[in-house]
C-alpha cells in the first residue's frame, strides 16, 4: 500500500493546541458491556486509530478465526493477554479533539481486578461506568461506582449501552436510572450523568442519536469535552512538598538555592509569607523560578522552583506552606487501604510508606473493618485484607507525615505501602 | 476568582519535569538516553528545565548503532555543546567487535535488536541505576500498559506481568542491588504532544525531519533512504523523492514517509490527518505482531 506513504497536507497555520486543556478518565465495565466497542468508537471517530493499527487488527482477528474485526484487540496489548483473552491491566489510551486531550485508563472490570481500577481511577477526573441495557445495573457496576468514589472521582458519567437492543427505550433507561440514585445516594459523587448510548451503531457517543428524540441531554463526547474540571484541583490551602534541592555548581549562580517540587495544593506567590515543616521556620519566597523567567504566582499542578528571602535548613521531603493554614503533621494516621498484593495485609506487620516526597517506616497497628465493596457494608467481624479488598486501617509512622484528608486534597492525602522486602507496591491508602 | 487553569501541553510538561527531578531524588545514577530523534531532544529541554538554572544531573547517553544519519550526528554533537553536559556513547560495532554481538544476516539486516545489548552493557559498566527514556504509550501496543518507573531486573529484563502499579504522583524507585529502573517521564505524551511542544518551545531539530529530496527504495511499502547499509534486491532500484522521517531511528530500517512538509506548522497539519502510526514506518516493529513485547523484555529501550 504506497499510498499509506503519502500524506496530504491543508495549509492554515492552527495554534488552537495552545488553549487546549486535558481530561483525564477511566473506563469501567465488563468485556460484554461492549467497553472495548466504546473505546474503539472514541478513538476511532477522534481519528487516534490508525490504518496500520486497524490493519494489525484485522490481521490478528482472522488468524484467530474472529469473523468480525475485534476492536478490543486493540487495547489489549500484550500477547500473555491475547492468548488469555482478557485484560489484566490497565492500558492507557489518548485521543484528541480541538477541545481537550484525553488520557484514557482502560481498566479491565473483572472482580478480581480492583486493584486495576483503583490504579486508573487514583489519577482520573472522570469516570465512564457502562451498564447493558438488557440487565441493568448489577452488582459490578455498584463496585465500580463505589471505587470511583472512594477515589474521589469527582465526576461520573453512566453510560447505558446497547440501547438498539432494548427498542431504544425511554423507560427501560429511566428505570435504570431511578435503580443507580438510589445506591448512588449512598455514594459521595457530586457530579453523576446518565446518557443512553450504543457503542456499536455509534448513538449518542459521537453524534446524537436519530432513535432517541426523547433524550434532551449531550452526547457521550460532548460532555467529555465540556465537563468542567478546573474546580477538581484544591486551590485554597498551599502544599508545597521539596522534591529536590538546585544547588548550581556555577560562578554565576554560587549562593543560589532553590526548592524544586510540583505544587500540591493553593497558589504561592512572591512575597508570602511561608512555614518549613518539619522545622518550623517561617520565611517569605523572594522568587518562583522558571527556565524562562520569573514567574507571578504558581499553583498545583506545577512544577517550579522557589528561592527564599533567608537560608533555611530545607530537604526533600520537608514542606513549604503558609503559617494560617497548615496541614495535620502526625504520625497516627487513620487510612482507607486497598490492597493490591497476593499476600495478605499483616495486622502489626511493618511496612514502608510513602507520601508526597517523603518516605518513612510505618506498622499497621489495628484493621478496623473491611468493606464489602458490593454493598458498602462494614465487616467488622472479618479483619482479613487480601488482594482487591477495601478496608479501614490505623498506621503508626517512625516519623510525623505533613498530610490533609484525601477528601480535601488527593495529593496530599494519599500514600503507597511498600513491602520493605522484596520493594514491590502493595497497598493504596487514602488518608481519612 | 482567577482561573487556575494548565494547557495541555503544560500539565504534560510539569508532569515530566516533576518525574525527571524525582528519579534524581530517588536514584544515585542516572542516565538520559538519547538518541537525538524529536523525543529525545524534547526530553533534554525537560531536565534543562526541571533542574534550571542548574545543569541537568546526569550525562547523556547514545547508543550508536554506526548506522546514522549524518545530520543526527552533528546536531547530536551541537546541541551537547550547548548542554555543557557529559555524552556517553556506547558503540554496537564496537559490542559486534568485540563478539558480544553478532550482525544479522540478510539484505535488510538491522541493528536495532543489538542496541540492547551494547544498552546492558554500558548500563552495567557505569553503574547506572536509572536510565531515561524518550517512549510514549502512544507509539505501540507493548507500551501502551508501560509505566513510567519501569522495573528490570539484575538481566536488565522486562517482566510485563511483574510490574508495579503506579497510583496518583507517588512512584516507587526502590530496588535491590544490580537491578534498575528505565523510566519514561514522556509516557502520556502523544506525537501530537511532542510536535506541539517543539513547536511552543521553539526547538531546534535535525534536517531529515523537514521535507527534503532523497534517493529511496520501497521495499514491502517502507521507504528506506540510500545508504551504506542497504543492498538493493533483485528488481529494487532507488527513486528520487521529497520525504521527511517521521522518526530517527537505525538509518537501516527507519521509513520515510513523502511529504511536502517544511514547517514545524506544516509537519503538525500533516501529523493531524494522518492515517498512519509513526512506527508503521519501522520495519523493525513489522516483523511480528509482539515485536516490541519481544524486545522490550530483553531489555530493548
Amino acid at each position: 500500500m504506497s499510498e499509506n506513504n503519502t500524506i496530504a497536507k491543508t495549509p492554515e497555520v492552527d495554534n488552537h493546541y495552545l488553549n487546549m486543556d486535558l481530561l483525564r478518565f477511566t473506563t469501567a465495565g465488563s468485556v460484554d458491556d461492549g467497553k472495548s466497542t466504546l473505546i474503539g468508537r472514541l478513538l476511532f471517530d477522534s481519528k487516534a486509530i490508525f490504518e496500520d493499527q486497524i490493519e494489525a487488527i484485522e490481521r490478528s482477528s482472522k488468524q484467530r478465526g474472529t469473523e468480525y474485526v475485534d476492536l478490543s484487540l486493540l487495547t489489549d496489548g500484550l500477547r500473555a493477554e491475547r492468548e488469555q483473552g482478557i485484560t489484566i491491566d490497565v492500558a492507557y489510551r489518548y485521543f484528541a479533539t480541538p477541545r481537550r486531550k484525553f488520557i484514557i485508563a482502560d481498566t479491565p472490570g473483572h472482580i478480581q481486578y480492583t486493584r486495576n481500577m483503583v490504579t486508573g481511577a487514583s489519577t482520573a477526573n472522570l469516570a465512564i461506568i457502562l451498564v447493558d441495557a438488557r440487565h441493568g445495573v448489577v452488582e459490578q457496576t455498584r463496585r465500580h461506582a463505589f471505587i470511583a468514589s472512594l477515589l474521589q472521582i469527582k465526576h461520573l458519567v453512566l453510560c447505558v449501552n446497547k440501547m438498539d437492543l432494548v427498542d431504544y427505550s425511554e423507560e427501560v433507561f429511566n428505570n435504570i436510572q431511578k435503580d443507580f440514585q438510589e445506591f448512588s445516594s449512598k455514594l459521595n459523587v457530586p457530579d453523576i450523568r446518565f446518557i443512553p448510548i450504543s457503542a456499536l451503531k455509534g448513538d449518542n457517543v459521537v453524534d446524537k442519536s436519530k432513535n432517541m428524540d426523547w433524550y434532551n441531554g449531550s452526547t457521550l463526547l460532548y460532555t467529555l469535552e465540556t465537563v468542567n474540571i478546573a474546580s477538581d484541583q484544591n486551590h485554597v490551602d498551599s502544599r508545597f512538598p521539596v522534591q529536590y534541592v538546585v544547588r548550581p555548581q556555577s560562578d554565576k549562580y554560587h549562593d543560589f538555592r532553590g526548592y524544586a517540587g510540583r505544587i500540591a495544593g493553593g497558589v504561592f506567590k512572591p512575597g508570602d509569607e511561608v512555614l518549613a515543616l518539619p522545622s518550623g521556620f517561617t520565611s517569605k519566597i523572594k522568587t518562583i523560578e522558571s527556565y524562562e523567567d520569573k514567574l507571578e504566582e504558581a499553583f498545583a499542578p506545577m512544577s517550579v522552583t522557589l528561592t527564599l528571602e533567608d537560608d533555611i535548613d530545607i530537604s526533600r521531603g520537608d514542606m513549604l506552606v503558609k503559617p494560617n493554614n497548615q496541614p495535620e503533621v502526625g504520625q497516627d494516621i487513620e487510612l482507607m487501604v486497598c490492597w493490591l498484593n497476593q499476600k495478605p495485609l499483616q495486622e502489626r506487620g511493618k511496612y514502608i510508606v510513602q507520601h508526597t516526597t517523603k518516605t518513612a517506616k510505618c506498622i499497621v497497628k489495628e484493621v478496623r473493618y473491611k468493606v464489602n465493596i458490593n454493598t458498602l457494608h462494614r465487616l467488622e467481624d472479618d479483619k482479613n485484607i487480601g488482594l482487591n479488598d477495601v478496608g479501614r486501617i490505623q498506621i503508626r509512622t517512625t516519623e510525623p507525615l505533613f498530610y490533609d484528608s484525601y477528601k480535601k486534597n488527593r495529593n496530599t492525602g494519599s500514600v503507597i505501602i511498600i513491602d520493605q522486602f522484596t520493594n514491590e507496591t502493595i497497598g493504596a491508602g487514602m488518608i481519612i | 476568582m482567577a482561573s487556575y487553569n494548565l494547557t495541555h501541553l503544560k500539565q504534560l510538561e510539569a508532569e515530566a519535569i516533576y518525574i525527571m527531578r524525582e528519579v534524581a531524588a530517588q536514584f544515585e545514577r542516572p542516565v538520559l538516553l538519547f538518541s537525538g530523534g524529536k523525543d529525545s531532544i524534547v526530553m533534554t529541554r525537560l531536565a534543562e528545565k526541571a533542574f534550571h538554572p542548574a545543569k541537568m544531573p546526569f550525562p547523556l547517553m547514545h547508543i550508536d548503532t554506526g548506522h546514522n544519519f549524518p545530520e543526527t550526528i552533528a546536531f547530536r554533537d551541537k546541541l551537547v555543546e550547548r548542554l555543557g553536559v557529559q555524552l556517553i556513547v556506547g558503540s554496537v560495532q564496537e559490542s559486534i567487535d568485540q563478539g558480544k554481538a553478532q550482525e544479522e544476516k540478510g539484505p535488510n539486516p538491522s541493528r536495532n535488536g543489538l542496541q540492547t545489548i551494547t544498552l546492558l552493557d554500558k548500563i552495567e559498566e557505569y553503574g547506572f541505576d536509572a536510565a531515561f527514556g524518550g517512549a510514549r504509550r502512544d507509539e505501540e501496543k507493548a507500551r501502551a500498559k508501560e509505566r513510567f518507573f519501569s522495573h528490570r531486573d539484575e538481566f536488565g529484563q522486562w517482566d510485563p506481568k511483574n510490574q508495579r502499579p503506579e497510583l496518583w504522583n507517588l512512584f516507587n524507585g526502590r530496588k535491590n542491588p544490580g537491578e534498575h529502573f528505565r523510566v519514561f517521564p514522556l509516557s502520556n505524551w502523544t506525537e501530537m504532544d511532542v510536535w506541539q511542544y517543539i513547536a511552543m518551545e521553539g526547538l531546534e531539530i535535525p534536517s531529515i525531519y523537514f521535507s527534503h529530496e532523497r534517493e529511496v527504495v520501497n521495499r514491502g511499502g517502507i521507504l528506506l533512504a540510500k545508504s551504506e547499509f542497504i543492498t538493493l534486491m533483485e528488481g529494487e532500484e532507488y527513486e528520487k523523492k521529497t520525504i521527511r522521517f517521521r522518526t530517527v531511528g537505525d538509518a537501516s530500517c527507519t521509513g520515510a514517509v513523502e511529504s511536502p512538509a517544511a514547517t514545524l506548522e506544516d509537519i503538525i497539519q500533516e501529523v493531524a490527518s494522518a492515517r498512519v502510526t509513526e512506527r508503521g514506518g519501522r520495519a523493525d516493529d513489522r516483523r511480528s505482531e509482539a515485536a516490541m513485547e519481544d524486545r522490550k523484555k530483553q531489555g530493548y529501550f
